[in-house]
């Protein structure tokens, strides 16, 4: 899912981007991953695609069980990231560089709950696992050695998180705007999730008020996104402007951690959050208005 | 350490059970890989792998199938 798009061949740092330092290139990745201090970590949908290659010293990540708690429904706990992150080799001076499939977007989930957790320097490649492999980049199955480092996580930062009380103060403000980041279809109810996805919800529609913004708009075809001017169209045309207190949701927050990324990053906006309680927890809620 | 690269891309849309979908099958190393794509929804629908392309891209549109078929649409 993208589009072809003038910007898709220009460099990171014409884009126009708020905050160009938050992602980088295949190009940047192939010349250090290897740095002293640069730790890339593919984090993908398909939990198993690392094993049939990816990118020489990177390690992977889990999200169904190292991005989760796995006893209730919550992100990872902060103790537990910091396990994660030390065994990882990763300590908090350390670059973490971040990719995946589906247009990266469980790295956008990983660099939200590590920009949640207050890890300074994160980045994202930009088109993520399905770039590298088109370019013919090189690949190997071997892991890589990794020295156990300690990690101290901060507090989490909730004005990056949106929950489920602050998403029902949001109905029918002005000076709101709610994302819906689903397919259209999902959107308007015809279906509960994306085609041949598990259904996770009761009821099929969005939350009222909501604007539909699907996620791979943000896209070029080839998985890199698209420049400032261009996102800032897409999101201004529909209300979506950086004086509005902003919240992103999809089925289960991972495809919102892409929208959340471009909207605070690539475009500034001040006041952006994920709310990954999503459709998931609107749509089995009793008693709360869906509209289709 | 092994150094391998993607090979071989072909990609082609196909609509199966009224669904539009992007199928992707390369080759790392001596292994195929087949992905399919939800095309409006951008999502992984399912992977296949095999000795062959053929192989691998019979598991994954097998898997696209079965899945599809059981995704419902509520009238709206």
């Amino acid at each position: 899912m993208g589009e072809a798009t003038a910007s898709a061949a220009r460099p990171i740092e014409q884009r126009g981007y708020a905050h160009p330092e938050v992602l980088v290139s295949t190009e940047w990745v192939a010349q250090h991953a290897g740095d002293a201090g640069v730790r890339v970590v593919e984090v993908d949908v398909d939990t198993s695609a690392y094993e049939q290659g990816h990118v020489p010293g990177a390690l992977a990540w889990n999200w169904t069980t190292d991005l989760c708690d796995t006893r209730v429904r919550d992100i990872v706990p902060k103790d537990r990231l910091e396990a994660l992150l030390g065994a990882s080799g990763i300590d908090n001076d350390t670059t973490i560089v971040l990719y995946g499939d589906n247009n990266n977007w469980f790295a956008a989930w990983a660099f939200w709950q590590l920009k949640v957790y207050g890890h300074r320097d994160v980045r994202i490649m930009d088109g993520g696992r399905k770039k590298w492999l088109e370019e013919g980049r090189a690949l190997t199955t071997d892991a890589p050695a990794v020295e156990r480092k300690t990690y101290g996580a901060q507090p989490p930062d909730l004005s990056l998180r949106a929950f489920l009380p602050e998403v029902q103060g949001m109905l029918g403000r002005s000076d709101a705007a709610l994302v819906d980041v689903r397919s259209p279809q999902e959107f308007t109810g015809e279906i509960l999730s994306p085609p041949g996805l598990p259904e996770t919800c009761q009821r099929g529609g969005h939350i009222p008020g909501a604007v539909n913004i699907p996620w791979g708009k943000a896209c070029n075809e080839d998985g890199t996104f698209k420049s400032a001017d261009e996102l800032k169209a897409l999101y201004e045309a529909q209300g979506v402007t950086p004086d509005k207190d902003v919240v992103a949701y999809c089925r289960i927050g991972e495809r919102s951690s892409h929208s959340w990324f471009a909207l605070k990053y690539l475009l500034g906006y001040p006041n952006v959050k994920n709310y990954d309680g999503s459709w998931t927890e609107w749509g089995n809620l009793v008693g709360a208005p869906v509209e289709k | 350490m092994s150094t391998l690269k993607a090979e071989d891309f072909q990609t082609r849309d196909l609509t199966i059970e009224g669904w539009q979908v992007r199928v992707t099958s390369y080759r790392i190393g001596d292994r195929f890989s087949c992905n399919v794509d939800g095309v409006d929804s951008g999502a992984r629908i399912a992977r296949g792998t095999g000795a062959t392309r053929e192989e691998a891209e019979r598991s994954a549109l097998e898997k696209t199938e079965r899945r599809l078929a059981a995704t419902r649409r509520f009238p709206v």
